[in-house]
């Protein structure tokens, strides 16, 4: 398969675009493997590069139920950042965002990474203290932050309401210039295709039923294309986490699902050059490249698998968005969609060990899934390889509730729908 | 000014009467009162109105209707400039302005068109591919993205905040009706016929769908009076409800239907108080789609030429706007449809070259067009077009069956691959599609929630069926909802039994060369790209819209979508139902932001909360400062005072004497009923069963995680009635916490809560000399013996029956909270005022109110920032182990005591002058590079009158025990500020409490 290149690109365009190859096999799946992801997702399929990458194992799958990339990897709002306070977070996202920096030259594939950055904007003098604390907390652990002035916020951010009419006034901001967004299907894409061309075997379609689990130790998995052997079997399938895991004999997991909306305007000419997060409501935008407004909302506020929203949260958002932003009155919204989060207990992932010998745990994303892709995928890989984690993700682990090692960057407690 | 050289001298639903002038870049035209912006500029000639996405290809109008992907304009300018506004939907109005967008200074010397030769360069998902440079870092992308940027997007926006307003309406009915063409009218009649209430929802100015553009007659009349007749008697009805100009852009659950009406934007701007746009959250029994169906284009070579478009459309320019779009047509069609076309232009006095017809048979209509002379070229294809930017000049036709190949001159094609259901809502509701294989197209399948799809929407094209669909489904839904069935009566219609349509989803290559073959012509997706994509794998519908970018320009893929997939499937070799559909997401077409969000943006965005004595701080010349929704005063600065002043003196004011502040803005609860004491007993971390009536106490909770939540003063006002304070970020959720823990948890208490947060106005009056104040106030006896700290007691207040007095204080000083029935507030607070001026008392903001708490060691929401617990905080002490309290279980756990946790302290600068600042880190070296290890936090900051030093408030690593006076560092790398700092006890004056005991 050849490396994708200016050149190669050139080449297509004098012999019609011919000569490109499948992006990655469809293969049919093997009895036996070293190690079985479940879920062909950002994680699901990063673990799989890094660890035929990383960890020199060659007999890996991907079992995805429908097709790559089809949950959360395709229907978040893009956003890439490491602006964390709490030290097991800051050290976790910020490994991810170094890898981000260098994640297209590594997989071959263009993920579209702009370090545009992201700006908090802050509403009062105590949330500009909350922002202080973890500005500092950044720096302090080598990550950059910039604390905006109310000027320096409307120099990169001039279409924000900065009259006497703003309800809630703009008093500054946290920026981290190093954040921005990616394209999030190239990011499944680019390791999917990576991790292909490293011998993973990616099986769509191909919808895992049950686990054979003796003794305590995973023996491999029942899908929908037949049993397949392995010793080691990782799940990645947040939005679906718990369904998964009941499969295992994990019936209580500290996560709920819950269906969070996205939605993205009319593409448009440059309107934005950063990505904004209002400190006073639920809403954020940044734009893609095509030119649409891409903003998020907040949980609809029940349990769901549905990866459809209802209306009260998207007008709930675009008050927000009005409110802060009375240039967007005049463009239109293009779409609106939902996806299923793993919502758990502190605001903060899973990357762990289980209580079953050789099954591994990766979920409970909150809203955050998009950004730790590589971290998340880096860290797995480790701790599927290795049987325990990597000193970076040791934080993460399936107990700590147990524990009362609560990682809360939020700081709102045991309620998921919250974070 | 250029003249109308395509109007027809008469016919069509426009009136000449009334001329119309616009603008169009920068010439002036006119048009007539019913035009669509379309319609009169293709009066006008113009065949030029846009520019594609990527190739920058010329575009023309290539439909009438809400599915067109090609002639977006700017509408309006200045603050009001609407981007990607689409031609075909703007009525005309007096004064128009419109431009075209997505192009250079010039629409015709767009210099971007240079893309389109480099196009074979240029193919789906190239970027993916390149652009990342040899050097493992972001630069090369970004320097390339910012041209992307700049070339990617359609229309651009003001960046102006928007000038209108907009509003929202709920209503609800039994039966909502979603499109006013016949099958629509039918439904809503009988629907409506035994008084169920009805919505008709219609995206035109006014009902009709394809009877205002058709030449049926049905009862023998002209289709058009029928319509009038029609929505006359409906609208004579006062259960049924009409909405014009109204599109049903998303079906959600419980049969919510989300509408946008646009009220204003057919006038030049809002008349009136008018709203631009109006939502309606429309909720209904059952819903009866009847949202038509979208024409499929042709997909050949350059088949994205100005000129070429819909045979449906020009059918309706002919016959609706008395606008032919060119001079010599070819029609080229798989079904009889655009036969309609060929006889409406030939009657029209256009030259029909002929009519290409993918179909081996004899179409139904084949006499008529005969009868006319217009020639039928059977079992052929348009395989390429040729042309320029003002248009299609010629086109290349093939046989099917191989051999002969003709070029047909023509400044016009019409085109027709048949009519697919526009299925958006019944998707968006949770019905699953079906695909019909005898009628070649997607159908509504099962439903998911009450509604029923008639007529076009349902895959029924015939105007008979229509109405037949349409009167029984009204009367179905009717009677679903409780109302007898009345179906109406089918009128009779004129109408042609129609031959088989068979699609052709992608015509062959011409003989020389591959011309792009347009399936999107909005983000110029062409066959080879979805032939790419096949051939790199990106084969499910899904990878297909997300690499290509099928179907995701703002037409949503109305007429790119089911071409796209049967071309895919083609190519993958299975059916079309095997290749699928992507989701139908809604809104079916862009609704704009401002009216998604309504009224409630601006000032009306989480209004105000005031407290009762707002008017009274204002007087007195207060700054405001936000407290989540509510204003409070922050301080009364007097001439020339900067803020710290101000706190400064307000502290040492009250301190000295006395001050007052407006603390109404705490959460108040009043918890009655026998078990109220034990109720706090299982909330509070502290005991309250013997806590005597006439005792307020502090109390603190905690969450269920066992971190510190809320804490506050309850007190006891009879035996089971207390009044409980909360913080005032907490309010809200304290309330619906305990309404939980009541209904949920514990529904065999008999405790009944109430907030009363906006019933009891509270101001505290602190300092030495607050008694005299107070009892100057009060008709109770505040001596010390009489009325000790933490006592609790009802009050007749400036003569104010009804008041309640607490001896609680903040501040640390002898303080008195008096509790005031919100209507008598102000008054009380005057006369609170009035009483202290011998003692020359303050009324202090929250700046001052922070302040103090701080020299007191207190804590508050900056410390209770979630992760503390109660140990952490210093009030370990409280937490009872004797009895069991929320949080209580999960507060032991290893993770959440012990000695290296955080705990609370105070600061003082080494220098003991340089201010401490919220929001810094503290570490241990002043030098270190980063990763530094961080020990702690500042919290608050202040300023220690007494002592006239600053101070602050944080937490850090093993607290006091293993920190006391030794020096820190806060560090504050954000504005490079390091500053070496003692640590010390949190409490900085009265450590012993006499005074508040005083």
């Amino acid at each position: 398969m050849s490396r994708y290149s200016a050149l190669e690109v050139l080449k297509g365009g004098l012999t019609g675009q011919k000569h490109w190859q499948r992006a990655w096999r469809d293969p049919e799946p093997k009895q036996e493997y070293d190690a079985i992801i479940i879920g062909g997702g950002g994680h699901g399929l990063a673990t799989a590069y890094y660890l035929a990458k990383l960890h020199g194992m060659s007999r890996i799958a991907v079992c995805e139920k429908g097709y790559l990339g089809g949950g959360n990897v395709g229907r978040n709002t893009t956003i890439v950042r490491s602006n964390y306070m709490l030290e097991d977070n800051a050290h976790f996202y910020e490994h991810g965002m170094k890898l981000w920096e260098e994640l297209s030259q590594d997989i071959n594939f263009n993920v579209m990474f702009s370090q545009r950055g992201i700006i908090n904007l802050a509403h009062s003098d105590a949330q500009m203290d909350a922002f202080a604390r973890r500005g500092n907390a950044m720096r302090l652990n080598g990550i950059d932050a910039e604390l905006l002035t109310r000027d320096q916020v409307k120099e990169h951010l001039p279409m924000l309401d900065y009259s006497g009419k703003a309800r809630f006034p703009v008093y500054g901001g946290l920026q981290q210039p190093r954040g921005g967004t990616a394209r999030h299907d190239a990011v499944a894409w680019g390791y999917a295709r990576a991790a292909d061309m490293l011998g993973v075997d990616i099986l769509q379609n191909c919808e895992v039923t049950g686990f054979d689990i003796h003794d305590g130790k995973v023996q491999g998995i029942q899908t929908t294309r037949g049993a397949i052997k392995s010793g080691k079997v990782g799940i990645a399938v947040a939005g679906n986490t718990s369904r998964v895991c009941a499969l295992a004999g994990l019936n209580r997991l500290p996560i709920e699902s819950h269906k969070l909306q996205a939605m993205v305007s009319e593409p448009l000419k440059p309107f934005i050059d950063t990505v904004c997060t209002f400190g006073a409501g639920h809403f954020y935008v940044s734009q893609s490249d095509k030119g649409g407004l891409v903003f998020g909302g907040d949980l609809d506020g029940y349990n769901s698998y549905a990866q459809r929203g209802n209306l009260p949260m998207v007008a709930h958002v675009l008050q927000c968005g009005m409110a802060l932003m009375p240039a967007i009155g005049r463009i239109r919204l293009l779409r609106h969609w939902a996806g299923v989060m793993d919502m758990s207990m502190d605001g903060s992932p899973i990357i762990s060990t289980t209580p079953v010998k050789g099954l591994y745990l990766n979920g409970g994303w909150c809203y955050g899934g998009f950004k730790a892709t590589p971290a998340s995928g880096w860290c797995f890989a480790h701790t599927v390889a290795q049987d325990r984690p990597h000193r970076l993700n040791e934080a993460f682990t399936l107990d700590r509730f147990e524990r009362g090692y609560l990682i809360d960057e939020k700081g709102v407690g045991p309620i998921p729908a919250l974070h | 000014m250029a003249t109308q050289s395509n109007r027809l001298p008469g016919g069509g639903e426009i009136d000449r009467g009334k001329p119309l002038t616009f603008r169009f870049d920068d010439k002036t035209y006119t048009g007539f009162q019913g035009d669509t912006l379309a319609s009169a500029l293709l009066a006008n000639n113009v065949k030029l109105v846009g520019r594609s996405f990527k190739y920058h290809r010329p575009r023309g109008v290539f439909s009438a209707g809400p599915e067109e992907p090609n002639a977006l304009v700017h509408l309006r300018s200045g603050d009001r400039q609407e981007p990607n506004t689409r031609a075909t939907m703007i009525e005309l109005y007096d004064g128009l302005i419109a431009e075209s967008q997505n192009r250079g200074k010039s629409l015709r010397n767009d210099p971007q068109r240079i893309n389109n030769l480099f196009k074979a360069f240029l193919p789906a998902g190239f970027y993916y591919k390149t652009f990342m440079g040899p050097f493992r870092n972001t630069r090369l992308w970004m320097f390339i993205e910012g041209f992307i940027r700049k070339s990617a997007g359609m229309g651009a926006a003001s960046g102006l905040p928007d000038p209108d307003h907009y509003d929202q309406m709920s209503r609800h009915c039994e039966i909502l009706v979603i499109g006013g063409g016949p099958a629509g009218l039918m439904a809503a009649k009988s629907a409506a016929a035994n008084g169920a209430r009805v919505i008709l929802v219609d995206d035109r100015a006014d009902p009709g769908g394809q009877l205002r553009y058709e030449q049926y007659e049905i009862d023998g009349k002209k289709g058009l009076d029928w319509i009038n007749e029609t929505v006359a008697g409906l609208e004579a009805m006062d259960n049924v409800f009409i909405l014009r100009r109204t599109t049903a852009f998303g079906y959600y659950d419980h049969n919510f239907i989300g509408c946008v009406e646009r009220v204003c934007d057919h006038l030049p701007e809002p008349e009136g108080n008018k709203p631009r746009q109006r939502v309606w959250n429309l909720q209904a029994g059952h819903v009866v789609l009847a949202t038509g169906s979208h024409e499929q284009p042709m997909v050949f070579g350059n088949n994205d030429l100005p000129g070429i478009m819909l045979a449906g459309a020009v059918r309706t320019y002919v016959n609706q706007y008395g606008v032919v779009p060119g001079k010599r047509a070819v029609v080229f069609t798989s079904c009889d449809d655009a036969y309609r076309t060929a006889i409406a232009l030939h009657d029209a006095g256009t030259t029909v070259v002929a009519l290409v017809d993918t179909r081996k048979l004899d179409s139904s209509y084949a006499q008529q067009l005969l009868d006319r002379k217009i020639r039928i070229i059977n079992d052929s294809a348009i395989v390429s077009a040729q042309g320029n930017a003002d248009g299609v000049t010629s086109v290349e036709v093939h046989s099917l069956s191989g051999g002969g190949a003709q070029r047909l001159d023509c400044d016009l094609v019409a085109m027709s691959n048949g009519w697919a259901p526009a299925l958006h809502l019944f998707s968006q509701s949770g019905g699953k599609t079906a695909w019909d294989a005898d009628r070649n197209i997607f159908v509504p399948g099962d439903s998911k929630q009450a509604e029923c799809s008639v007529g076009a929407a349902n895959g029924n094209f015939s105007l008979k069926t229509c109405l037949e669909e349409g009167s029984a489904a009204g009367a179905m839904a009717a009677s679903s909802t409780g109302f007898n069935t009345a179906v109406q009566a089918v009128p009779a219609v004129s109408e042609i039994h129609e031959s088989a349509y068979e699609p052709l989803w992608e015509c062959p290559d011409p003989a020389k060369g591959h011309p792009k073959k347009f399936v999107d012509h909005q983000d110029d997706v062409a066959v080879s790209d979805i032939q790419l994509a096949y051939r790199e794998g990106y084969i499910s519908v899904e990878h297909l819209k997300r690499y290509t970018t099928l179907g995701m320009g703002t037409d949503q893929g109305k007429t790119s979508n089911v071409p796209g997939l049967a071309i895919m499937a083609e190519a993958r070799g299975c059916s079309i139902p095997e290749a699928g559909h992507t989701t139908f997401r809604p809104p079916y077409t862009p609704v704009s932001m401002g009216a998604l969000g309504g009224a409630e943006t601006g000032e009306h965005y989480m209004p105000i909360r005031r407290t009762a004595i707002d008017s009274w701080h204002e007087e007195q010349g207060c700054k405001w400062i936000d407290a989540g929704i509510w204003r409070r005063p922050r301080y009364y600065p007097q001439s020339g005072e900067t803020i710290r002043d101000a706190f400064i003196r307000e502290t040492g004011m009250t301190r000295g004497s006395v001050g007052m502040c407006d603390v109404t803005t705490l959460g108040k609860i009043d918890l009655q009923g026998p078990d109220t004491a034990e109720f706090l007993e299982r909330i509070y971390i502290n005991h309250w069963m013997k806590l005597p009536v006439g005792k307020a106490r502090y109390g603190m909770m905690l969450r269920e995680d066992g971190i510190a939540y809320d804490d506050g003063v309850t007190s006891r006002m009879s035996e089971n009635h207390f009044v409980m304070t909360t913080t005032t970020a907490n309010a809200v959720k304290v309330m619906a916490n305990l309404e939980f823990y009541l209904q949920v948890i514990w529904p065999e208490l008999r405790v009944q809560v109430t907030s009363v947060t906006e019933q009891w106005s509270a101001i505290a009056v602190a300092g030495p000399n607050s008694r005299k104040v107070i009892q100057k106030i009060v008709d109770i006896d505040v001596s010390n013996e009489a009325f000790p700290f933490m006592g609790a007691s009802g009050c007749v207040a400036a003569g104010i029956p009804g008041c309640r007095l607490f001896r609680i204080s903040f501040s640390g000083e002898l303080a008195f909270e008096i509790n005031v029935p919100c209507d008598y507030a102000r008054y009380v607070c005057e006369k609170i005022y009035e009483a202290g001026r011998e003692f020359d008392i303050v009324p202090y903001g929250t700046e001052t109110l922070g302040n103090m708490r701080i020299e007191k060691g207190h804590v508050a929401g900056p410390e209770l920032d979630g992760r503390t617990t109660a140990d952490d905080l210093g009030l370990g002490m409280m937490m009872s182990k004797k009895k069991e309290f929320v949080g209580k279980r999960l507060a032991y756990r290893d993770s959440m005591t012990g000695e290296n946790r955080k705990k609370f302290v105070g600061f003082v600068p080494a220098d003991g002058k340089t201010p401490l600042k919220a929001g810094a880190q503290i570490v241990v070296n002043e030098n270190a590079a980063p990763p530094v290890e961080m020990i702690g936090h500042v919290t608050s900051t202040g300023y220690c009158v007494e002592h006239d030093h600053p101070i602050g408030l944080g937490l850090i690593r093993g607290g006091l025990d293993a920190w006391k006076d030794r020096v820190v560092y806060m560090s504050y790398p954000l504005r490079n500020i390091i500053v070496p700092m003692k640590v010390v006890s949190p409490v900085f004056v009265d450590p012993e409490g006499e005074r508040l005991h005083g």
